[in-house]
């Protein structure tokens, strides 16, 4: 119980610190947006094409933007200095875990949502009749990147250079993420849309695994 | 110092003779003809990549719960020689694929996941030399290796499943592959020898870690003086 309670009043002050500026989630919006921008540089963005490219475009920029995101997770604690008073007052470790990786699941899933809309738009592939099912996709997968993200990045806070070591340490360890994510977005954005299960199931393995992991190892990570 | 020479002579003898019977006395394959040889430089390199990647993981568990150093020794020098046998496996895979199947890359399931395997561990030393603080250090990078390893399966299913072109794996596949019982001896002899070859890499690996170790130790007495 103890657990629970923790981390929803943790989850109320990632929240309530976020959308007292917003700042992370705007410019998540907007870097999203010049990579899409960008990408549709590279390769001619018709119809047709943009079906075969979309998703991977649109899982590869969700990633980038979730590798950059996460930075200020714990750095944000550790420049305040208000880790250790964190954790004097949790029982449980993992409930700051928990209610960072909640939160950053939100924030992500929040800013793809606000995207999807101006990337059906540019690319030209109808996204509202399969809606549903791309949300549980979102889902599934942002919950990967926060789950590993929010552990890599209580790492990456306490090296040098750790702008560029976080997404280093993340991106390769986030393929079978982006693997099956972007197998199931191809399949619905197909002109006949399916539903590939077997991805869907896929990261909900790669979702519990990590979640066990942290959940075992979470607390050595949060040592002073 | 005279154990150390002993162990080089037996792993260099070791090499030699898996050498000979690669280039020898295993049968020449019937399709892929004398380049097929290469295959016991490739498949015991991977396999022992691994097995230094297995150890390595152990050692981090093992520094998780007990904190003791050496084990982070232990890691750090696994992962190294894990490494470099994962090289020579993503180098002579291609100089055995451009002859067989007319390129030198293809992103077929196993060559991916070697590839993700070795970032992985590439980004599992860069970790280490960003963090300044040894405990700190040996936590962070064992904690990361743990994370790394329990990847590699879900990596490897994901690319398989979703990503599949691939030529039928030779060992251990589906019907109608299989080795000539020749060709599956001097592979094995090939692995043990690959495997002496890591020990004596990870011993030599292990025992400088250790004594940068102890110089630090002796630099910071030296400094609190």
């Amino acid at each position: 119980m103890s657990l629970l309670s923790n981390t929803t009043a943790l989850l109320g002050k990632e929240l309530r610190t976020e959308f007292r500026s917003r700042e992370l989630l705007t410019t998540t919006v907007v870097f999203i947006l010049v990579v899409v921008v960008l990408f549709s540089f590279t390769f001619d963005p018709t119809s047709a094409e943009s079906r075969r490219f979309a998703a991977s475009l649109l899982w590869l920029a969700f990633l980038f933007a979730a590798s950059l995101m996460l930075q200020p997770c714990f750095l944000r604690e550790q420049t305040n200095d208000t880790l250790s008073a964190l954790r004097l007052c949790i029982n449980d470790p993992f409930a700051i875990f928990a209610a960072k990786l909640v939160a950053n699941t939100l924030f992500l899933l929040l800013t793809e949502l606000l995207m999807l809309p101006v990337f059906s738009i540019l690319f030209n592939v109808p996204v509202f009749p399969v809606f549903g099912q791309l949300v549980l996709v979102l889902f599934l997968g942002s919950l990967g990147v926060s789950i590993a993200g929010t552990a890599l990045s209580a790492i990456s806070a306490q090296a040098r250079m750790r702008e560029l070591l976080l997404p280093l340490l993340l991106l390769p360890l986030l393929t079978p993420v982006l693997v099956a994510s972007t197998r199931v977005t191809v399949g619905l954005l197909d002109a006949a849309p399916f539903m590939e299960w077997k991805g869907i199931g896929f990261l909900v393995i790669f979702d519990a695994v990590f979640l066990t992991a942290l959940w075992l190892f979470g607390e050595y990570l949060l040592e002073e | 110092m005279k154990k150390h020479i002993l162990g080089g002579a037996i792993v260099l003898f070791l090499l030699v003779a898996a050498a000979y019977g690669a280039l020898y006395v295993a049968p020449t394959e019937r399709t892929m003809g004398t380049i097929q040889r290469i295959f016991y430089l490739h498949v015991p390199s991977a396999w022992t990549g691994l097995t230094a990647f297995f150890i390595c993981f152990i050692a981090n568990l093992l520094y998780v719960v007990r904190r003791q150093p050496r084990w982070d020794w232990l890691g750090v020098s696994a992962a190294e020689v894990g490494l470099t046998f994962t090289t020579v496996v993503l180098v002579t895979g291609p100089i055995w694929a451009h002859p067989v199947w007319g390129m030198w890359w293809t992103w077929d399931a196993r060559l991916t996941s070697t590839f993700v395997l070795w970032l992985l561990y590439v980004a599992y030393l860069l970790l280490r030399t960003l963090v300044e603080e040894p405990d700190r250090r040996a936590l962070f990078s064992a904690l990361f290796g743990i994370f790394a390893f329990i990847d590699v399966p879900l990596v490897f299913g994901s690319i398989r499943w979703w990503r599949t072109q691939h030529p039928q794996p030779v060992v251990m596949g589906g019907t109608g592959s299989g080795l000539d019982p020749t060709m599956w001896r001097v592979l094995l002899f090939s692995w043990l020898a690959m495997l002496s070859l890591m020990t004596l890499l990870m011993l030599a690996r292990y025992g400088v870690e250790a004594m940068r170790a102890d110089l630090d130790l002796v630099r910071q007495e030296a400094e609190a003086a």
